[in-house]
């Protein structure tokens, strides 16, 4: 079977009909994806792979609610400690609730800047992108 | 007790260790979260294997898996993010499985317990932190200072920025923890009034089909709060580790 062994001896992929590809046809196959690739992966983040509105906006909900609350809660548990370390009941508690509420409205700020900015900063990041290599075990 | 809507949280312990008077026992908690490691690493392992130019079904799952975690962390940290992509896909993909094992019935919700969540985020706390400082040095904590402060009010600046920094754990933990505990209650609650209801005779059973329909409902949704979940802890991830990389902003 001269055939068999042929096809068994061939690196080819094995897709059906393997044989009546020309030699050069897959290294120009490969090349023609390579580039149609490069010229896609340039457009590829300005396409967002979030999901539907209303997915985005129940966790953009629950990101906010948490953030703000974090904020406070933090806040409030460094004035607690300092109060109670130093024995000054109320006064550190009163201040860091404060400033913990000032985080809190920042965290939320910031967070909603984020989403915003996003996109700006994903053209800067594209410049760099194509000088340095990109895998995950690249550096 | 079959009905106890709590009930579903408990912990138990399948193989009491302690050590040094600290109770290290390997409990339905534990086992749950080495089957959702494994079946993580197992899945992966397996649909790869082929290791084929054109991928398979199995394959192509992981590799939309690998695309989406990597082009979230180029996104949102840069291409120096990407070194802390297997960190970021791990977390990923360990809290994605734990939410959707969590949802078969009889199954224990990893993700529904805050030690476990927080651990989870103060981890990438203290990664960030320390990938941070090694890297940056001293100058790191300028991520505390934004630029063009007054010097009058920067104290205050300085102080609630630390404060921000210090609550990211919480918010990013108590989100996940709060989502899949509430989900998986009001679920269990729904569900309970269909046992109660159906045992009222037959007026009770025709009434059950409400609550019965609510519980089909709510399974989709907790269907998509656990993928949209596990999106958002691995999402913040990565612009949390933005500031490691990027400290000046």
């Amino acid at each position: 079977m001269p055939a068999d062994e042929k096809r068994s001896a061939s690196t080819a992929p094995p897709a059906a009909g393997a044989d009546a590809v020309p030699p050069g046809e897959w290294e120009r196959r490969r090349q023609d994806l390579g580039e149609r690739l490069a010229t896609r992966r340039v457009n590829q983040p300005k396409v967002s792979e979030k999901g539907s509105p209303t997915m985005q906006g129940m966790a953009q909900g629950m990101r906010l609610g948490s953030e703000f609350v974090g904020g406070v809660l933090v806040g409030g548990g460094i004035g607690f400690l300092i109060d109670h370390f130093a024995g000054t009941m109320p006064i550190a508690l009163i201040i860091f609730l404060m400033l913990g509420f000032a985080a809190g409205v920042l965290n939320v700020v910031r967070s909603v800047q984020g989403d915003k900015s996003r996109s700006v900063t994903m053209a800067n990041t594209e410049s760099s992108k194509s000088a340095t290599s990109d895998g995950p075990g690249g550096a | 007790m079959a009905t106890d809507p709590i009930h579903q949280f408990q912990i138990h312990r399948l193989i009491p260790i302690e050590i040094g008077g600290l109770d290290l026992s390997f409990t339905n908690s534990s086992l749950f979260m080495v089957v959702t490691a494994g079946l993580a690493a197992g899945f992966l392992y397996w649909s790869t294997s082929g290791r084929g130019l054109i991928p398979g079904r199995l394959q192509s799952v992981s590799e939309l898996f690998y695309e989406f975690v990597a082009g979230m962390l180029r996104d949102s940290a840069g291409s120096q993010g990407m070194r802390f992509f297997p960190f970021v896909f791990a977390l990923f993909m360990f809290v994605l499985l734990a939410n959707l094992i969590g949802l078969i019935p009889y199954f224990f919700t990893v993700t529904s317990h805050i030690i476990v969540t927080f651990s989870l985020a103060i981890t990438v706390t203290a990664v960030v932190m320390g990938y941070g400082i090694y890297k940056h040095g001293l100058s790191w904590f300028a991520v505390f200072k934004p630029s063009g402060v007054p010097p009058a009010v920067a104290p205050f600046v300085i102080l609630i920025e630390v404060i921000s920094f210090l609550s990211r754990p919480i918010s990013h933990s108590v989100r996940l923890f709060a989502n899949m505990l509430a989900g998986h209650v009001t679920l269990k609650v729904f569900a309970g009034f269909v046992v109660s209801l159906s045992a009222l005779g037959a007026v009770g059973v025709g009434g059950a089909i409400l609550p019965l329909l609510m519980t089909v409902a709510l399974t989709a949704l907790e269907l998509i709060v656990a993928v949209l979940q596990a999106y958002v802890f691995a999402i913040l991830t990565c612009m949390y580790l933005n500031d490691a990389v990027h400290p000046h902003h």
